[in-house]
């Protein structure tokens, strides 16, 4: 069997295989949910997927919060005594055996009643018995079989929330119409001329009258609203045209039933209510499990552990933390406000506040911001600041965040219906005095015959079908956007912004190289087994970096907090740490991280810390140089610079030590001079360029977890696609221009029927359809083949 | 004649009947979730075991 990987996981076990039944594990944590699923006869977990599962994670202490009845309250959808139910969000869904495996949770635990997971939103609804089962039972439970569910402070604040089912209510009653009133109209359309059909012609028109009353008023209400909201800011929106045909159609065909006129034309405004929901309906696709509208509220803690002055800990949701109280931040946790420390010894990355890369050491006294996470074990602090007044949170109540992008700007298909509707007006006019002058019956038919077969269905279907499948296409090439408007900003950018730490650097990698002596074998051996013994980050990146020795037992090992480790070994000695703490006086100005090594008091070398660029990032701005305006705002210190310089196009603007409100009025001052900025960044301190750039784009390197509010949502490893993305969204504005050209056809044809007064019902019925159709049918041809040109 | 009347009716209230339990289907959040179902519907019925006397051991505590 060549490589190994582990049976529960997936992941390579080859290191340090544990064999357990027959199967290969590459930790105790796979090997111990393997155990508890197959006790419990859940062994068809492992026959639907292969390596479906999840290591389990420490998480001692990190769910204490949910020993507080205030907080369980909140989170819970239903409780009586006896019974509870909750929703949890569980990242980890992503296969088959995970539906099955939450769905059958009653197997393992048999005070769990149901659960249903749903799929797209990643969520498992739990019913389960809480006399003898508490909510941090099960929550505990289901972190040791590897589906940590994800609790943050966002779910505290929304409550219940309700789901919107309108459309489909409205889709369903213009579907149900349309089909009947199709139905009831055939007869007159096959006219043969008789007694039989005379007698039963009013009962039909009134029947399809009154299919299309809901038609009208309930699924048409929509574009009323929005048609109203347009005129009433003097703006000729898609919905004029749309809701002047709705009417026109109404109005002349209930008139021709009551005056015994003609048949009316009900199946032509039901279709056309249809076609137009179904449009609206296929371009809404979400993506329910990602958020766009995420704040600081869904990257926070629910709960924290405070200590009574008393000495007593106990677990306090972080809305009750007040000014003075002490906290305890555990390994791994976040800072929830603005604090000092008081005991313990803090290392803090703020990589997602700030965008330093570094994390940060500090000492009793110091000030930590909210936001921050402490990497090194427990340490105590003191209360500064509420929740909602600390530096951090305090960004959100920027302007920016309350404004709504989308109204912001008026779509192509606006712009477009706005000359439309002018000259779909002068025709009917023309036209109508054309036939005042030599037919005077025939005028008013001729009039409202222009507004009906003008309608802009065709027009107004093409934008939603181009937009909702190209949103469709980039979806599966895991480039995630909010809504459709978003590709049609998304083609008119003409300035780039990126940041740095996140975004064009990957999270996890450094390249590191070595400068100075060259070390001896017998040196590097105890330098590697000197870092074995140390669990800091740039030790522990070190230690991957040097080929495999043999392990040796050292004499002596210390580590110094802050400074560095020491070791002994035989008659050698070895330092690594800070220049200061090896000795190293001459300390060239170096904005780098860097670890020096000293050896029996020489000084030998540091190894240097590079950020490692994403894979083709130089390619990419190669490409997009040519288009667009380039620059790249960091948080970081310009230790990078000359590396950047190197790697990007001369003309690429370089800015760092940009705090995050520097970011925001960057943007803001480009596009008061015009430009369309789009804004890449994933932390929370991008969180206001983001919102304020015409479209922001989060990367993210697991799309699961948190990011911040933004336009859309990319996978890190899709990164150097990001120019042939902009290009699909440019040409998704070709399609609609063309469909636009085809509509327009249609309508020429139309009108021709209309204005020479020959527009009979069966052929608006018959017109109507078969443009909307044919629209929809190029337009997903079109984007498809677009799509296939995508990686 | 009056024939067709009862034919009417008959259509409508069946339509209307497809059209309620539609309605209801909605409401009891049906369309909520299209994608889960889909997947539910392809697992095995296991074999019921009996008297498989189980220990469990979910929690460590």
């Amino acid at each position: 069997m060549g490589h190994k990987t582990c049976f529960h996981c997936g992941l390579d076990s080859e290191s340090k295989t544990i064999i357990f039944d027959d199967k290969s594990f590459c930790c105790n944590g796979c090997k111990t949910v393997y155990e508890i699923f197959s006790i419990n006869d859940l062994n068809c977990y492992y026959d639907l997927q292969e390596a479906p599962g999840a290591t389990p994670i420490e998480i001692e202490g990190k769910y204490d919060f949910l020993d507080n009845e205030k907080i369980i309250e909140k989170l819970l959808d239903f409780n009586d005594n006896q019974t509870q139910i909750i929703t949890l969000y569980i990242p980890h869904i992503h296969c088959s055996s995970c539906i099955w495996i939450l769905e059958n949770l009653n197997k393992l635990q048999s005070n769990i009643g149901a659960s249903v997971v749903n799929f797209g939103k990643k969520t498992v609804r739990i019913t389960f018995n809480s006399e003898n089962y508490s909510l941090k039972n099960l929550v505990t439970m289901l972190c040791s079989i590897g589906y940590e569910p994800y609790i943050s402070l966002e779910d505290f604040e929304t409550g219940k929330k309700k789901i919107d089912r309108s459309l489909i209510y409205k889709l369903g009653v213009a579907g149900f119409a349309f089909g009947n009133v199709m139905f009831l109209s055939f007869p007159e359309y096959f006219q043969v001329e008789g007694f039989w059909l005379e007698q039963y012609k009013p009962v039909f028109r009134w029947l399809m009258f009154s299919f299309s009353l809901p038609v009208v008023f309930y699924s048409a209400q929509d574009y009323f609203i929005s048609a109203y909201k347009g005129l009433r800011s003097k703006l000729l929106n898609i919905d004029v045209p749309i809701v002047l045909g709705v009417l026109v159609l109404f109005i002349r065909s209930t008139i021709e039933i009551i005056f015994d006129l003609g048949t009316g034309f009900f199946d032509s405004l039901t279709g056309l209510v249809f076609f137009l929901l179904i449009g609206k309906f296929f371009q809404n696709k979400t993506y329910a499990f990602l958020s766009f509208e995420r704040d600081y509220k869904s990257y926070f803690p629910i709960g924290i552990t405070r200590i009574t002055s008393k000495g007593v800990e106990e677990s306090v949701q972080v809305y009750d933390i007040k000014k003075g109280d002490r906290l305890i931040i555990r390994n791994e946790e976040l800072i929830p406000v603005d604090c000092i420390l008081i005991k313990g010894h803090a290392r803090i990355d703020y990589s997602f506040v700030t965008g330093e890369s570094e994390a940060v050491s500090k000492l009793s006294g110091d000030k930590l911001f909210a936001g921050g996470k402490q990497l090194d074990g427990i340490i105590e602090v003191d209360v500064l600041k509420t929740v909602e007044q600390s530096y951090l949170t305090q960004l959100w109540s920027n302007d920016v965040f309350k404004s709504d992008k989308e109204n912001a700007f008026t779509s192509l298909t606006n712009s477009i219906s706005k000359n439309f509707t002018i000259a779909i007006l002068l025709i009917a006019i023309v036209a109508t005095s054309y036939w005042l002058i030599n037919d005077s019956t025939k005028a008013l038919n001729v009039f409202t015959a222009v507004l009906i077969i003008a309608c802009p269905c065709a027009i107004a279907l093409s934008a939603p079908f181009t937009f909702g499948n190209l949103l469709r296409i980039l979806g599966n090439k895991k480039f995630y956007l909010k809504n459709a408007s978003v590709i049609e900003q998304l083609a008119k950018i003409n300035t780039i912004i990126f940041d740095k730490t996140g975004t064009i650097t990957a999270n996890k990698e450094t390249t590191i190289s070595y400068d100075g002596a060259e070390l001896s074998t017998t040196e590097e051996r105890l330098l590697k087994n000197t870092l074995r013994g140390s669990n800091h980050p740039l030790s522990r990146a070190l230690y991957n970096l040097l080929d495999k020795n043999d392990i040796i037992t050292l004499d002596h090992y210390q580590e110094h907090i802050g400074k560095g480790i020491e070791a002994n070994y035989q008659t050698e000695h070895i330092k690594v740490g800070s220049a200061q703490f090896v000795g190293h006086k001459t300390e060239t100005l170096s904005l780098n991280t860097s670890v020096h090594i000293s050896t029996n008091t020489d000084y030998k070398g540091k190894f240097i810390f590079y950020n490692a660029y994403r894979k083709g990032l130089s390619t990419l701005f190669n490409h997009l140089k040519r288009d667009y305006d380039l620059a790249i705002l960091s948080g970081d210190n310009a230790g990078e610079k000359d590396n950047l310089t190197k790697l990007l196009p001369s003309k690429t603007k370089l800015l760092f030590k940009q705090k995050p409100e520097d970011k925001l009025e960057y943007i803001k001052y480009h596009q008061s001079e015009g430009a369309k900025v789009l804004m890449i960044g994933d932390g929370l301190n991008d969180a206001g360029a983001l919102a304020q750039s015409n479209v922001g784009i989060a990367i993210s390197e697991n799309v699961n977890v948190f990011s911040p509010a933004c336009d859309a949502i990319l996978d890190a490893s899709k990164f150097n696609q990001l120019y042939n993305y902009i290009k699909a969204s440019k040409s998704a504005i070709k399609i609609i221009k063309w469909s636009f050209v085809l509509s327009f056809l249609y309508n020429v044809v139309g009108l021709y029927f209309a204005v020479t007064g020959q527009l009979a019902p069966v052929i608006a019925a018959i017109l109507m359809p078969l443009s909307s159709i044919s629209i929809v049918v190029f337009t997903t041809i079109a984007t498809n083949y677009t799509g296939r040109h995508l990686e | 004649m009056s024939v067709i009347y009862v034919l009417l009716a008959i259509s409508i209230i069946i339509a209307v009947g497809f059209f309620i339990a539609f309605v209801l289907a909605v409401k009891k959040g049906q369309y909520d979730d299209s994608y889960t179902p889909s997947v539910r519907m392809l697992f095995e019925d296991e074999l019921v075991k009996e008297n498989s006397n189980k220990q469990i051991i979910t929690n460590k505590d």
